[in-house]
């Protein structure tokens, strides 16, 4: 097998609180090739800090340590800030929730999009507001010349996250990571905000991760699932497995559903069995 | 467009009337007698009735208001019960004093709050952090007076680095062509570079503790505009994409707290330009701030009225410059 393409041993990563440490993930292991890779859970299981840990945008107090975090070749952990700045945006990008806050509302469209590429190219202006229609195009926006000048707050939704798209992966990286990238869009425009990352994510070659609490959208978009909680992760599977899942966790996640045939007045809640937490997982 | 422009002239205007309305109510409710004040306590009832006619007292309360709008509006406050001459002459005469003292001020209290508070907030928590702050709550709490005799003693009388109180020398006094009132431009403008040295060495010390002062606000509200925008989504998106940390602070960060900025620089610009009383006093410095003081202590009704005036219009004005950079720079109001 060849090297993959990101190497996560034994993660972990704790905050300082009002006693000593608290962790917010408890050592969390797995590898990704160039392959979709779903990360699911409920609020508060560690997917977001996960992928925040990878490009090491963890706030500075937060405690980081692993057997392994790497990047291919890179040792993520020992990367200075600058070798740090040339992997963020070049070769990991990083996909927000909400284009609304996500994106800097004083700067246009395109100054954004061309700051990405110019970090990472050599390119001057005119061929970077080139890249920057072309890559506008290629998340199917129909009219870039006129996007281009606009402002955020100018933008729908979906535009909107269209727009990170195409700012995020336009310096082409390796690995995606989409944090929640459509929980914050009409129910409408998740569809086509998906089939976008798809196509771009599958034209570059890229690995992607896909953090989300939905489960039947991860198990529809990417090939292997990790399910998550309180930090740790609790079973990991071929995403079509997802509804044939053994774990308790996950099984009752799915129970959790509302049923689309018929109608219930009360969803299932979860419950927990602490000695998930505890269970010594290899 | 013109819409907004029609939106601010109205809310100026009544906002003015306002003003208008409140001094002159002002100016009759206070217990004195302006008869009095002008004519003193023992003036025969003759002279009394006189004085009433002429200053129009006989007539009905709305035709006063009336007058006192349109000469207000003109910028005629009446005469000074203690120089004898126009109220706006004598605030043409000491406002410059104060223009250029708190321009001065503004501009070392600006220039040196607004990078503070950036890297105060920038490196949250750490002992640069600690450093700005003790040094802005010194700011915010030594009195005003205190520091202005600490000064003089140290740096005038000890070691004789800046120049003593009063704004001029008195040999150049005469000497000096005024034409905007401003020492240091009309000194520049003359090319009497040895007046300009002399204004300047009286001018650095008093400006320099008025924009401690500044600097201490504008530093403080400049770290918690800084910190509010660091917490902000796109500051991750912005580390995301690559950005260095000096490009996520400078051209992310601090263009979106511009237009809160700008408020509370105004905002400090107009309360220095109301006049500092006890730096004016300490420094003894011609000033708007003490030429009111002294109008107030003798119950000089017209200066005192002029004087507000004119301090409302200074906070207006400001306002509204403030109101139109927020347009012209913030894409979501246009």
């Amino acid at each position: 097998m060849t090297d993959p393409l990101l190497d996560v041993r034994n993660l972990r990563v704790a905050y300082p609180s009002a006693h000593g440490y608290s962790d917010a993930l408890r050592g969390i292991s797995f590898t990704l090739g160039r392959e979709k890779l779903g990360i699911v859970g409920e609020s508060g299981s560690g997917k977001s800090t996960a992928g925040r840990a990878i490009m090491r945008l963890l706030p500075p107090k937060a405690r980081v340590s692993a057997d392994a975090l790497r990047l291919s070749d890179v040792d993520l952990l020992t990367a200075s800030e600058a070798q740090m700045r040339d992997i963020r945006g070049g070769r990991v990008a990083m996909i927000l929730q909400d284009p609304r806050y996500a994106l800097n509302p004083l700067k246009t469209v395109g100054a954004q999009i061309m700051e990405s590429y110019r970090i990472h190219t050599r390119a001057g202006r005119a061929e970077a507001r080139d890249r920057t229609l072309a890559m506008l195009e290629d998340v199917h926006i129909r009219d870039p010349r006129r996007v281009v000048d606009l402002y955020p707050h100018e933008l729908s939704g979906g535009m909107g996250q269209r727009v990170m798209i195409a700012m995020m992966l336009i310096a082409s990286p390796e690995l995606v990571i989409a944090d929640e990238p459509t929980s914050a869009l009409d129910v409408t425009v998740r569809g086509q905000i998906l089939e976008i990352l798809n196509e771009r994510v599958e034209a570059q070659g890229a690995g992607l991760i896909l953090i989300s609490h939905d489960l039947p959208l991860v198990s529809d978009f990417c090939d292997r699932v990790l399910v998550m909680y309180g930090g740790q992760v609790m079973e990991e599977l071929a995403a079509r497995d997802l509804s044939q899942a053994t774990h308790p966790y996950t099984v009752s996640l799915h129970a959790s559903l509302p049923p689309l045939d018929h109608a219930v007045d009360e969803l299932i809640v979860p419950e927990y069995d602490p000695s998930w937490l505890t269970e010594i997982r290899k | 467009m013109g819409g907004q422009v029609f939106r601010t002239v109205v809310s100026v205007s009544v906002t003015i009337l306002g003003l208008l309305a409140l001094t002159f109510f002002i100016g009759r409710l206070l217990p004195l007698d302006p008869v009095l004040a002008i004519l003193g306590d023992d003036a025969s009832q003759e002279a009394y009735d006189r004085m009433v006619v002429k200053l129009g007292l006989d007539k009905p309360l709305w035709e006063q208001f009336v007058t006192y709008v349109w000469n207000s509006l003109q910028f005629d406050f009446g005469t000074s019960l203690t120089s004898g001459r126009p109220v706006a002459e004598d605030i043409l005469r000491v406002f410059p004093a104060t223009l250029e003292l708190a321009t001065v001020a503004m501009i070392l209290g600006t220039g040196l709050g607004i990078p503070l508070g950036v890297v105060a907030a920038a490196n949250r928590d750490t002992w640069i952090d600690q450093v700005v702050r003790v040094v802005s709550l010194i700011g915010y709490s030594a009195p005003i007076f205190w520091l202005g005799l600490l000064g003089l003693t140290v740096f005038y009388a000890a070691l004789g680095w800046v120049g003593p109180p009063g704004r001029i020398d008195i040999v150049f006094q005469y000497d000096l062509e005024v034409r905007t009132g401003l020492y240091l431009v009309d000194s520049a403008m003359a090319g009497r570079w040895d007046i300009f040295a002399d204004v300047f060495s009286r001018i650095v010390l008093p400006a320099s503790i008025l924009a401690y002062g500044a600097m201490a606000y504008i530093s403080r509200m400049t770290r918690s505009f800084m910190l509010e925008q660091l917490s902000q989504e796109y500051i991750i998106a912005a580390q995301a994409k690559g950005a260095s940390r000096q490009s996520v602070i400078w051209r992310h960060a601090f263009p979106n707290i511009a237009v809160q900025l700008v408020t509370v620089v105004a905002l400090s610009y107009a309360f220095l330009l109301e006049g500092a009383v006890l730096t004016e006093t300490v420094f003894a410095w011609p000033g708007f701030g003490r030429y009111l003081t002294t109008a107030l202590l003798r119950a000089d009704m017209n200066a005192v009225l002029g004087c507000t005036m004119i301090v409302g219009l200074i906070f207006i004005t400001l306002n509204l410059l403030s109101d139109v950079f927020y347009r012209v720079f913030d894409p979501r109001t246009r």
